[in-house]
């Protein structure tokens, strides 16, 4: 496979502008935005906080919103080129796989019927959904002779989609809460959220970005193929169950911060392997930062659509991915 | 005594299993007692004989009203919208041979739930008559578009459903972008949104939503009875079905379009619907075999049957709220789905 960066130097090199581009979308977060801030303003609010509407805007509404972005962004790439690997699937990811919307009907239900709330117990919820469904899912499309074929995985994560969107309205409906947190939990979106939420989550989705690095080389090994890995002396189902685990704890945390997000574990995998190929080492980290950086910008495109009113950055995503999503489905949906 | 029954005319011929005509036979007298239950039950119960009598006419009171003008119109509704969903994907199952798709699984309510939107949105001034037009349009638009993306060298059914899978997740964004970024108040219009992605037929009436809905399904029914023996040869695929005299791409194509029209003008006025059109027909070929000139009547009755019970139970089970219909059906839907997945898991 050919590849844009070929010598580690090379990768290494596009690893630090990601870093800068990283910086650079956490900047330009805080400063576009109906309030237009000075990036020097920014370094004043926390160096010398004088308690002003700008210094308050950007502790408490744009640094949030710019850390959840990065957050989700970082999370839902690294399942999605996980998901992709275990599966064999290039369409894997939460989103197509219905583990974003589980996770999401997990919550709605448990803040609905038993009355569970704090953000702690929202994030214990959503990776309590992302496992419930992954694992379904995972089980559905693998039945039959022909194991996993990206028809039946997806059809099932198209289906349990469907079940739980509609099973979350209709919780929404009948437990009559007011409907100002329901576009959250349908379209994903990183808008308004708290610094507490990004806190809540943070710990266990930085714990499964280490992991995911830390497994990076016995992925490598297991996309060889599951008979090549057991061969090589791998004890892949313990790979298979450390991976599973990483992708819920990444998959429900970013859910609980920001709501079922499409595609962001599409796009980015399958750009930053065509960046730097197949080595799990190298698209773990460019996953990470440029997933981050590619919802920072979905996000700060999503102020301007329709200014002065805001889209939710689930909405972009979906559009920027589909594109690629019939790319890849043209090619037969398998690497 | 045969088991078949012929009916041939100089226009065309039919032929159909006696256990079919016996099955349409139940499943009728089966959506009437829905029908007389459906009307009875609600916020307020009228006992069946008495709606039977007002349904008549030969009963004044004054439940007069709330049948005639807030029930029947509904039940009416989920009748019709319930069976044209399943024949659209009786059909819609027949062309791609998978029997795992539906319109609004591979993206095509969606479409027809964009059209209905925008012609909402930015046409409020037309005439309401207009709106299946535009559903089905937005549905045709959807059609087309997985078609054209999944073309290459011939359209395999994996490729029509992976790509139809996505484009319906694509078409529901834009579909949110449209209702968020138009000029009402958010929150308000979210909720009515989401209602209608569901899908649900709360608040219907007769001149608004019956008379919108009912020339459709009268020119459409017919047709997809009529063509839908030409299913019979493709299933054979398509070398068979041309070397005994079936020009199959034009069939295929007109099957087609009556299928996304079908669809299209079901979401206008029910929302997207989802479920019944995969579940209706697999229940159909289970009670009268895989051909099709009885598959399509037995899964219109089946489909209407299903949104009808859906439809009483999002009505009633939570009193005085009227859940989505949309919900139910999902609730049936996915088990099923579940277990055809397992039926189907070595590719039949």
């Amino acid at each position: 496979m050919k590849t844009l960066l070929e010598t580690s130097s090379q990768k290494a090199v596009g690893l630090f502008v990601g870093l800068l581009l990283f910086a650079v979308g956490i900047v330009s977060s805080i400063v576009f935005g109906v309030a237009d801030i000075s990036w020097r303003t920014i370094w004043d609010s926390y160096v010398r906080f004088d308690g002003s509407q700008e210094h308050l805007i950007i502790q408490t509404a744009r640094m949030p919103r710019a850390l959840i972005a990065a957050a989700a962004g970082a999370s839902l790439a690294v399942a999605g080129s996980l998901m992709q690997g275990i599966t064999r699937n290039q369409l894997a990811s939460p989103s197509l796989f219905g583990i974003n919307a589980g996770a999401a009907f997990f919550i709605v239900t448990g803040s609905a019927f038993f009355g569970v709330s704090g953000l702690s117990a929202f994030a214990t919820l959503a990776f309590v959904g992302a496992a419930f469904t992954a694992t379904l899912v995972y089980t559905l499309g693998s039945i039959g002779n022909d194991g996993l074929t990206p028809l039946k995985v997806t059809l099932a994560g198209a289906a349990l989609t469907a079940f739980f969107s509609s099973l979350s309205l209709g919780v929404l409906l009948t437990s009559g809460q007011t409907f100002d947190q329901v576009l959250y939990w349908f379209v994903g979106s990183v808008a308004g959220r708290d610094l507490n939420i990004f806190t809540a989550a943070a710990p266990y989705i930085g714990i499964a970005l280490v992991g995911a690095f830390l497994l990076a080389r016995h992925m490598n090994v297991l996309t060889l193929g599951e008979d090549v890995a057991v061969g090589l002396g791998q004890k892949t189902i313990y790979i298979k169950l450390a991976a599973g685990v990483i992708i819920v704890l990444l998959a429900g945390g970013s859910v609980s911060m920001a709501g079922p997000i499409a595609f962001v574990g599409i796009i980015v995998p399958h750009l930053m392997r065509y960046l730097v190929g197949l080595d799990y080492r190298w698209v773990i980290p460019y996953c990470a930062v440029y997933g981050a950086i590619l919802l920072l910008a979905a996000d700060v495109g999503s102020r301007y659509i329709s200014f002065p009113k805001e889209v939710p950055v689930g909405i972009m995503t979906a559009v920027i991915g589909v594109p690629f999503f019939v790319f890849i489905a043209r090619r037969g949906g398998r690497s | 005594m045969s088991k078949l029954v012929t009916i041939r005319n100089r226009m065309f011929s039919f032929q159909l299993e006696r256990r079919t005509v016996m099955v349409v036979i139940m499943l009728l007298l089966a959506n009437i007692a829905a029908i007389v239950i459906c009307v009875g039950l609600g916020s307020k119960t009228i006992s069946p004989a008495n709606v039977i009598r007002i349904l008549f006419g030969t009963l004044d009171s004054p439940d007069t009203m709330i049948i005639e003008s807030l029930r029947m119109p509904r039940v009416v509704i989920a009748v019709m919208v319930g069976s044209a969903l399943a024949v659209s994907g009786a059909l819609l199952q027949g062309i791609v041979r998978n029997p795992l798709t539906s319109p609004d699984i591979i993206g095509i309510s969606g479409g027809a739930s964009l059209g209905t939107v925008i012609f909402i949105l930015y046409f409020s001034h037309v005439s309401i008559r207009y709106m299946p037009l535009s559903a089905i349009l937005g549905a045709f638009a959807a059609a087309f578009l997985i078609y054209l993306f999944a073309y290459r060298k011939g359209v395999t059914p994996l490729r029509l459903v992976l790509i139809g899978i996505g484009m319906a997740t694509a078409i529901t964004a834009v579909t949110y972008m449209l209702i968020l970024t138009s000029s009402f108040t958010p929150t308000a219009v979210a909720v009515k949104a989401f209602t209608f992605m569901t899908g649900s037929i709360y608040g219907v009436s007769w001149v608004r939503d019956v008379y919108t809905l009912l020339p459709w399904i009268v020119v459409l029914f017919p047709v997809a009875i009529l063509y839908a023996r030409h299913l019979n040869v493709q299933e054979l695929g398509d070398e068979v079905a041309t070397s005994v005299g079936s020009s199959v791409q034009i069939k295929r194509t007109i099957l087609l379009v009556i299928s996304v029209a079908l669809a299209g003008a079901a979401v206008s006025i029910g929302g997207a619907i989802n479920f019944i059109g995969l579940m209706a027909p697999h229940i159909a070929r289970k009670l009268v075999g895989p051909s099709y000139g009885g598959v399509i009547p037995v899964s219109a009755l089946i489909g209407s049957l299903v949104l009808l019970l859906s439809d009483l139970v999002a009505r009633i089970a939570f009193l005085p709220l009227d859940i989505p219909a949309g919900v139910f059906t999902a609730a049936i839907g996915a088990p099923f789905f579940i277990y055809l997945l397992y039926r189907h898991r070595n590719g039949s």
